[in-house]
């Protein structure tokens, strides 16, 4: 991120000096933060309000609930754990909490959830299939809805800021699909039960 | 499809407070209690948009962003993705404020209904920081050896943004 951060301002500074643009980019450097500003302040009702409901959700159960919807998905796709192990459990917690959109709360259960896989499988300093394909889960989001994305078009004045919900149900559907396919295709067998070691 | 879109919010919305009322929640107080969080949240956010808007400005209006889509722009035809949203594409993975400047940065250029403006749209709200998630998860549990982990990441991504154009043709008209 430094070098990312540090990269474009550099490369913007020398491209707008080089293009006579010093002006604008002077107005530039004060305004946009003020930009930021302004932008978070015209997110945050709806950001607020969403995330009062999404608390609701989770004081009520709905959580637990919709992970226990997901276990026989999240079993298919992690087969071989242990049917009501604690790894499947924290897995479905985590994916319930990704489609929610509780960030918060996801990252947790994710770590949890790796834990509890990292001491069901034996995998000597080496992320394991069921690993692979748990982060590759978390890294292609699925979330009921794109709240973010939501907001900011609200924010920018659009008209239907969430028409584009169904197009991206299908989008974030595909690329999980297509990103659970490589790991399963790159993944071949786990380093360890190949070579044969190992307590499995 | 766009009046049934309208309508999901506020029924999600309904719907999760009444199953809460259901369940003997004190929903005013939890509503208070999840606001508040998402003010929390929405402060952490403030310092590193501050400092990407910022980049991201820098970089839009010296040109430098014009550059990069020029250069781009073949690459993004080959991928039948508009140009002016392989940024986005391309930041996604790498950082999450990052993206979200870009995003904002195309919605107030080119307008968030336009073609353009619901590609980024879905892009954004169908794809996570690759990165970030990869180093927090294999971190906690000390793993070193990440194996197959990226490709598999951003071949994600990558279709993430394929579909994003499909999905926007098909369902909004383009």
């Amino acid at each position: 991120m430094n070098y990312v951060f540090a990269g474009m301002i550099l490369i913007a500074l020398v491209v707008g000096i080089v293009s006579g643009r010093w002006q604008e980019i002077s107005n530039a450097c004060l305004s946009e933060g003020q930009k930021a500003v302004e932008l978070i302040i015209s997110i945050s009702g709806m950001i607020c309000l969403w995330s009062g409901v999404m608390k609701i959700a989770e004081r009520s159960g709905l959580n637990e609930k919709i992970a226990h919807l997901l276990w026989p998905l999240t079993g298919r796709v992690f087969k071989g754990l242990k049917k009501d192990g604690k790894a499947l459990k924290a897995i479905s917690m985590n994916m319930t909490a990704n489609l929610l959109g509780l960030g918060n709360a996801a990252t947790p259960l994710g770590i949890m959830a790796m834990k509890e896989l990292y001491e069901e499988e034996n995998c000597d300093g080496r992320a394991t299939n069921r690993m692979v394909s748990f982060v590759v889960l978390n890294t292609a989001s699925i979330q009921l809805i794109p709240l973010t994305s939501g907001a900011l078009r609200m924010a920018a004045g659009s008209t239907a800021p969430f028409e584009i919900l169904p197009a991206v149900w299908v989008s974030s559907l595909c690329s999980v699909v297509i990103g659970l396919f490589m790991a399963k295709l790159l993944g071949g067998k786990n380093p360890i039960e190949a070579s044969g070691r190992g307590r499995k | 499809m766009q009046g049934f879109s309208a309508l999901i919010v506020p029924l999600i919305f309904g719907g999760i407070i009444l199953f809460g009322i259901l369940r003997g929640v004190k929903v005013f107080e939890v509503f208070m209690e999840g606001a508040a969080e998402g003010l929390a949240l929405l402060g952490k956010i403030l310092p590193a948009l501050i400092a990407l808007l910022t980049a991201v400005g820098l970089f839009k209006i010296s040109g430098a962003l014009d550059l990069i889509v020029f250069a781009l722009a073949p690459t993004a035809d080959f991928l039948t993705v508009p140009k002016e949203v392989l940024p986005l594409g391309l930041m996604r993975p790498i950082s999450g404020s990052g993206a979200m400047a870009i995003y904002t940065q195309i919605l107030s250029e080119f307008g968030p209904d336009s073609f353009i403006g619901r590609v980024a749209s879905v892009l954004e709200g169908s794809s996570e920081t690759t990165f970030y998630t990869i180093a927090v998860y294999y971190g906690a549990v000390g793993i070193g050896k990440l194996r197959h982990t990226i490709p598999a990441a951003l071949s994600a991504d990558f279709t993430a943004m394929i579909v994003s154009v499909i999905t926007v043709k098909l369902f909004l008209g383009g």
